[in-house]
């Protein structure tokens, strides 16, 4: 037997990769900081996000896609991962504030006085003055970047493991992970939490140390390393799901039970994939948050997590591109048809305003693609290869989902 | 002047790519109009985005501005804070507004700051907040603390002799910061730290039972029990139905809210409410010749007979006028004209004096008490002469030494006590 | 304080002998401005005038001002009594003499605040305690038990006797025995009257006694002055900081230097560069700065501020203790002894109320819940939309309640019309969607999450975003109350009665009739179900339509004692899946366990920590999650070939 490489193997990968590559060159040359300015700072910013958006559809995509666990809280990690991040990047800027203030004061500061006044800076928003326990490591990068990813991957860990062991699956395992990110985001809405409750974190756009820094230059930045970070994540999980681990992955998709019988530890699989994902989403909020600007707890709440599921449903589950065109696709949509630019539609008395309608139009259309197109827009491509699913028609011959069927048989 | 190649090729490519969006520029004056029309906030966002409309309706017909037409450029920032500086950055960036009016809660504020203050726009908030900021690029029209709060405090302790507070709140910014203002003033005025209650309850709250049993036994030991409720948006229809199933009359325990106003209350029988209070810069019940056309206009504009006017709806009437005056004053839309010709700036209340800009961005407002009646609006039983906004508290011994002055100083957080600066940008 | 004594003066000036007559109308016209612009802290001495100036009209004009019928007339500013008469006002001028009428917008009417109109009733007290109109007495007496004064306990002693009226007279020997424990001279008397409350828990009883039980702490060198509660040991019944600063409050001590003092003292202080002889540019650690200071102390430069070794001397050197305020021992004590057999009392209560606000919470989840118990329990179907469903049931209420003004039976009618409403769009959603999709039920998931957004943005377009008005019965105002402690709004009784009324209706449908037995059938196995001659989609479509349908009632029942906006219905949905999903799927015992576990579960947590609802909310998911990692079927788990899977 020999071994093809991995991008004969793959074909989508390489294509991805390349058709990822030029946009990235193309979004440049076209950027306000390297270009004419023929898309605005605004506009590179969203592009930048719907990358790290896409990144974690992956990650959803290969829970839910691949495992066929349909978690609704990954949009937790996502945020979690955001508001570690966010906790360096407003103590250092505030920091920088401080000092610089209070060396104007007539005595040089001492180490409390700017402890002092970088928790005065943070809290006066929220009355309060102390520096929380959770903020210890906040004055370190690579402590609160170490912590970006441990604080999301132990929850999974610690979650999943509580979960996978008390064989919780299907229907009550969705609703178990969306109790958790509701629980989450209800803590993280309470002031005393020690994350500014409501509030959140904001101003995470002014990189400390970079504030002359213009923002075309910042947000051009950003686009690049969530680029990166998408490249290298498809390229992995497609790694991931090519081999033997991905075939056991699909296989317990399809029928547990049969992948436990075989000898295989499903419980450790689906433990090492819900880990694995969270840490994608992770990451990918790390990237995500300093090109929002602000994180709340409002981005824990289960619509999030729910929204993310769509977008993996509407590009098409069962394959890494489907979630990225998914994500792209639904949030791009999402940020035009909110922005007010477009024109209404008369018809006749009344006019069709998007604003007002938009919401309506998506929402049907979730109901459209899963009756009509359960494999998303990704069917699309399957059409073009030629592709079809088995021409199936009559009852079912057996007991279970995907027997044989009546004219199969006549064959 | 040195040119380089790669300016004049640049410039050239950009002259070659904007030369419609120039042309449309000099056409209008863009207006943008960053409030939520879908999520949470759409309850009370959407009513200021057609008070906008429809001044800006009302501008165009006088004959515009400077000799141009207005133009609304309205976005729906869904409720969801980041899309506030995604949009505010696209109006400023894309768009091109000359100005922008919008934000409801302080967070979606805090997460328009940065963008605006990066690329200079202009925003004029008309809520009522918690104070403690002031920005160049922020003209705050609502009150401050100590135009709605204080004030309203001080009726509690002078004419109701309530000596008991309750302090109940939604759980974000706005009422933690105020109810920690009014902590710090109740106990500069003598009331001892035990008989102030507070409690916080999610957003859209509905289950009010206990709380409202919590409060009505604070008058177990004989003092007077006010009610302050910084609760916000439609929790307090729950609260208000449980505080007339309970029998909680005013006379006895009388309720001061101060995000309660006509909207919120015409979603509500108000028979069993008569007599609780409001506090505000604007009740649609004054009496003035002004206020009848405000009134009577809005009704037109909305086609809705039953439609009311509130506070917020005062506070982009008269932002947008001290703007067009403003503009008229600079002779452009620049904004740094604008804002230097915005301080100062008198415009006629609705409920009858001037409201003047002052250095700090803020208005000099009288403050309204008003008693609910049976119909939904409000007996105005108070009102106080024009109190000029406090950017920062006077109560809380960290803001004491903060003074904004965009005038003199030219800075929003100038520490007295140092003589210095501590910021040019705010704090979000 | 002043006010009192200015009413006590006033009152005294006028109790012997009216006989300085002096025209009502007169004192008026002298104190006009205060009159139109009062405040309680200043008006006292014009209302004891008006009170004590003998003209019959001053009665009428208190009465009018406190109505807010006393009104100025635009066009020539003169001052009327109204009465209101058709579209406008009958007038009287303040001499008693008829003025004509006048239209509403011709008049500004006075609008005298709370407080004010307080002083004007309580200056009333004296007529009304007696007068022929029981309700007026009702209302002086309320008046007196809002604002008890010592000046109050004469008129309504000597009312007592004439008093016929028994609840009344029982009302006012209430009142004479919390003013007489308040302010008789007699010890004996009160002490006679505070033990006569006996373990009466009402909150009005409370209230008196608990200022006789006030107390507030000292720092005394030697004895405790006064009437001793106890003695406070600073680092247990008090922190070290709080006792010194009672010392710094009451001079016997100096004050601590705050870190900001000292700052602001080194900084009075560089001399050619540093301080105390320490360099400005060494002075960034907190240490150096104490060197600094300690330095210009020695120098005398600054004012010597307290050490901690001083302020350790100083709290020893003084004793802490907690006095009352009010002097008389025998009366603190009796007080004390009558509230602590109150308490106990009230703790129970306490409990027992706590408990009906548990219940009257899991009706209302029960009611939210109990359609998805049959969409999501019985047949398996997520369905997102089962919130949108709640809200337009609410709706529906509302749009009835546009066309039948009258209360009672708009909700009559809202309830089967809710019911229909959400039964025929849950039908079209089954026929429509959810059929197609039985086979794949995470895709049901979003498939209704789809309509679910869909139609809140309809239902948000068609009906606006303010929250509309769905207002209850006049009979189902006011609460049921056993006493101050205990009670409960009719409304939430209501919602509890027609929980009940739910689950029994449902275990009826599903044990004793045809329908309820196919349903069973079809769930269990369909294909069996089917050649047996039961119509497998004919039964889903009903029972997706019932389970809908309820959700319209359950819509209609939370719009009455909350709010109705587009968004209601999804504050219940992740809360009414916990409800199924911990009750245990399939089975209505377990909805029902369900909701009473996370009610009173929510209860409880706010109990212990009141100050903090979201928390509670937090505490009670967190608890979800754990208890399903225990039981993962849910409280009342299914057994055999029922649980499917």
């Amino acid at each position: 037997m020999t071994r093809r490489s991995f991008f004969a193997r793959n074909p989508s990968a390489l294509i991805f990769i390349a058709c990822l590559a030029v946009f990235t060159l193309a979004v440049t040359l076209m950027s306000e900081a390297y270009g004419p300015g023929l898309i605005s700072t605004s506009f590179v910013k969203t592009l930048g996000k719907t990358l790290c958006l896409c990144l974690v559809a992956l990650a959803m995509d290969l829970i839910w896609g691949y495992a066929g666990i349909l978690s609704l809280g990954h949009m937790a990690f996502f945020a979690l991962g955001g508001y570690m991040i966010g906790m360096w990047l407003m103590y250092a800027r505030t920091e920088e504030i401080v000092v610089t203030a209070l060396a104007q004061g007539g005595l040089p500061a001492t180490p409390e006085e700017i402890q002092q006044g970088i928790a005065t800076q943070i809290f006066g928003v929220v009355g309060s003055s102390d520096l929380p326990a959770i903020w210890s490591f906040a004055h370190s990068l690579p402590l609160q970047l170490i912590l970006a990813l441990a604080v999301p991957g132990l929850l999974a860990l610690g979650f999943g493991w509580l979960a996978f062991r008390s064989r919780v699956t299907g229907v009550y395992l969705s609703i178990l992970t969306q109790a958790m990110t509701l629980a989450l985001a209800l803590y993280l809405f309470q002031n005393d939490s020690g994350l500014r409750g409501n509030n959140g974190l904001s101003g995470l756009q002014n990189l400390p140390g970079l504030g002359d820094t213009a923002q075309d230059l910042v947000s051009i930045w950003f686009f690049w390393a969530s680029a990166l970070a998408l490249g290298l994540g498809y390229l992995t999980l497609s790694w991931l799901v090519s081999g033997k681990f991905g075939s056991v992955v699909r296989a317990i998709r399809d029928d547990e039970a049969r992948v436990r019988f075989l000898g295989y530890p499903v419980e450790v699989y689906k433990l090492f994939l819900f880990t694995l994902t969270a840490l994608i989403a992770a990451l990918a909020g790390v990237l995500y948050y300093p090109q929002a600007g602000i994180i709340n707890p409002a981005e824990l709440a289960p619509i999030a997590s729910i929204y993310l599921a769509v977008w993996v449903a509407i590009g098409g589950r069962g394959r890494l591109y489907g979630a990225v065109l998914g994500a792209a696709f639904v949030s791009l949509l999402s940020s035009l048809f909110t922005s007010g630019r477009l024109p209404d539609i008369p018809l006749g008395p009344a006019s069709l305003n998007w604003v007002d309608w938009w919401l309506v139009i998506l929402g049907l259309s979730f109901v459209a693609v899963t009756l009509f197109a359960p494999k998303g827009i990704g069917g699309l491509f399957d059409r073009f290869q030629h592709i079809g699913a088995p021409d199936r028609k009559g009852a079912q011959l057996g007991p279970d989902d995907g027997s044989l069927q009546e004219q199969e048989a006549q064959k | 002047m040195k040119l380089s190649r790669r300016t004049l090729l640049a410039s050239g490519i950009a002259a070659l790519a904007l030369p419609k969006a120039t042309f449309a520029q000099a056409e209008t004056i863009k207006v943008g109009v960053l409030h939520s029309l879908s999520g949470t906030m759409a309850i009370s966002e959407t009513t200021l985005k057609d008070t906008m409309l429809m001044l800006i309706e009302q501008q165009n017909a006088k004959g515009g501005l400077l000799g141009k037409q207005l133009e609304a450029v309205v976005v729906d920032p869904a409720s969801d804070w980041p899309l506030f500086a995604e949009k505010a950055r696209e109006l400023l960036t894309v768009s091109s507004v000359d100005v922008m009016f919008g934000c409801w809660t302080s967070v979606s504020r805090k997460s328009v700051l940065p963008v605006i203050e990066e690329l200079n726009g202009l925003l004029f908030y008309p809520v009522q907040y918690e104070g403690e900021e002031s920005s160049k690029n922020v003209f705050y029209t609502g009150a401050a603390p100590n135009q709605q709060a204080i004030p309203a405090v001080d009726y509690y302790l002078e004419e109701l002799g309530v000596t008991k507070f309750a302090l109940l709140g939604t759980d974000y910014v706005y009422p933690r910061t105020t109810n920690n203002i009014l902590e710090a003033y109740l106990i500069s005025k003598g009331i001892p730290k035990e008989d102030i209650f507070v409690n916080y309850t999610p957003f859209g709250h509905s289950d009010w039972s206990k709380i409202v049993g919590d409060v009505v036994a604070l008058g177990a030991d004989g003092k007077k029990v006010g009610v302050i409720s910084t609760i916000n948006g439609d929790a307090n229809i729950g609260f208000y139905k449980e505080l007339a199933a309970a029998g909680v009359t005013a006379d006895t325990l009388p309720v001061v809210a101060f995000s309660v106003g006509e909207e919120e209350l015409s979603g509500l029988d108000t028979t069993n409410l008569a007599g609780h209070l409001a506090a505000w810069n604007y009740f649609m019940s004054a009496d003035t010749p002004e206020n009848a056309a405000f009134i009577a206009a809005w009704k037109a504009f909305i086609k809705d007979d039953a439609r009311v006017t509130n506070d917020p709806m005062e506070a982009h009437y008269i932002g947008f006028n001290m703007w067009v005056n403003a503009v008229t004053a600079a002779g452009t839309t620049e904004v740094d004209a604008v804002s230097a010709a915005m301080i100062g700036q008198e415009f006629p209340n609705l409920t009858g004096g001037m409201a003047k800009m002052l250095p700090n961005h803020h208005l000099t407002k009288p403050v309204l008490i008003g008693e609910i009646r049976a119909d939904g609006q409000f007996d105005i039983i108070s009102q106080t002469e024009p109190v000029a906004g406090d950017a920062w508290t006077d109560y809380l011994p960290e803001s004491a030494v903060l003074e904004a002055d965009w005038a003199e100083l030219k800075c929003g957080m100038y520490n007295t006590e140092t003589s210095t600066c501590v910021q040019l940008k705010s704090n979000y | 304080m002043r006010l009192t004594a200015l009413l006590v003066a006033a009152l005294m000036w006028l109790a012997p002998l009216p006989a300085l007559a002096q025209d009502a109308a007169a004192i008026v016209a002298e104190n006009r401005e205060q009159i139109e612009k009062p405040s309680r802290q200043t008006i006292g001495p014009v209302i004891a005038a008006l009170a004590a100036s003998g003209d019959p009209m001053a009665d009428d004009i208190l009465t009018a001002w406190e109505d807010r019928r006393l009104v100025i007339r635009k066009s020539d500013q003169a001052m009327f009594i109204a009465v209101t008469e058709g579209d406008g006002f009958a007038l009287t001028a303040l001499d008693g003499t008829a003025a004509g009428s006048a239209v509403a917008a011709d008049v500004t009417a006075l609008k005298p605040n709370a407080g004010v109109r307080g002083l004007i009733a309580t200056a009333l007290v004296q007529f009304t305690l007696s007068d022929p109109d029981p309700t007026i007495r009702a209302d002086a007496l309320a008046s007196i038990a809002r604002d008890p004064t010592a000046e109050a306990l004469e008129p309504l002693r000597a009312s007592l006797v004439s008093e016929e009226d028994p609840v009344l007279k029982a009302q006012k020997e209430r009142l004479e025995r919390f003013l007489t424990l308040r302010f008789d001279a007699d010890p004996a008397a009160r002490v006679a009257a505070i033990e006569s409350l006996g373990t009466d828990t009402s909150l009005d009883v409370r209230a008196a006694l608990n200022p006789l039980v006030a107390t507030k702490r000292v720092a005394s060198l030697g004895d405790p002055p006064g009437n001793l509660a106890r003695t406070l040991v600073p680092g247990t019944d008090l922190t070290t900081v709080e006792a010194y600063d009672i010392l710094v409050a009451a001079s016997l001590a100096p004050a601590r230097l705050t870190l900001e003092d000292q700052r602001a003292a080194l900084l009075a202080n560089i001399v050619d560069g540093s301080v105390g002889g320490i360099p400005v540019a060494a002075l960034n650690t907190q240490e150096a700065r104490n060197r600094a200071y300690t330095a210009l102390e020695v120098a005398g430069t600054v004012p010597t501020a307290a050490t901690d070794d001083e302020v350790t001397a100083a709290l020893a050197a003084h004793s802490f203790h907690e006095v009352y305020v009010e002097p008389d021992a025998t009366v603190t004590s009796a007080a004390t002894a009558t509230l602590a057999a109150i308490d106990r009392k009230v703790a129970f209560m306490q409990a027992a109320d706590l408990g009906l606000d548990a219940l009257s919470l899991a009706a209302i989840f029960f009611l939210a819940a109990i359609g998805l118990a049959i969409t999501f329990g019985v047949m398996g179907v997520i369905n997102m939309a089962h919130g949108e469903f709640i809200t337009m049931g609410a709706y529906t209420g509302f749009v009835v309640q546009l066309f039948v003004p009258d209360y009672t039976l708009s909700i009559l009618i809202a309830l089967p019309v809710a019911f229909a409403v959400t039964f025929g769009a849950g039908v079209a959603m089954e026929r429509l969607v959810i059929r197609h999709l039985y086979k794949r039920p995470l895709e049901t998931l979003l498939a209704t999450f789809g309509i679910s957004i869909a139609l809140q943005q309809i239902l948000k377009n068609v009906f606006g975003t303010q929250a509309r008005p769905l207002t209850a019965p006049g009979w189902l105002d006011g609460a049921l109350e056993f006493n101050d402690v205990v009670s409960i709004s009719y409304i939430r009784i209501a919602i509890f009665v027609l929980a009940l009324i739910f689950l029994m209706f449902f275990l009826y449908l599903m044990k004793r009739t045809r329908l309820g037995l196919e349903v069973r059938a079809v769930t269990q196995n369909p294909a069996m179900a089917a050649s047996m001659g039961i119509n497998p989609d004919r039964i889903n479509m009903l029972t997706f339509g019932l389970g809908s349908g309820i959700a319209g009632i359950a819509g209609v029942a939370i719009g009455l004692y909350a709010k109705v906006t587009s968004e209601m219905g999804a504050d219940y949905i992740v809360q009414s899946f916990m409800t199924v999903v911990v009750g245990g799927v399939g089975n209505v015992w377990g909805t029902l366990a369900g909701a009473t576990m996370i009610g009173s579960l929510q209860k409880v947590i706010e109990f212990l920590n009141p100050s903090n609802t979201l928390a509670a909310q937090t505490y009670m998911i967190l608890f979800i999650i754990l208890f399903i990692q225990f039981r993962p079927r849910g409280i009342i788990a299914l057994r055999g070939r029922a649980a499917g899977d």
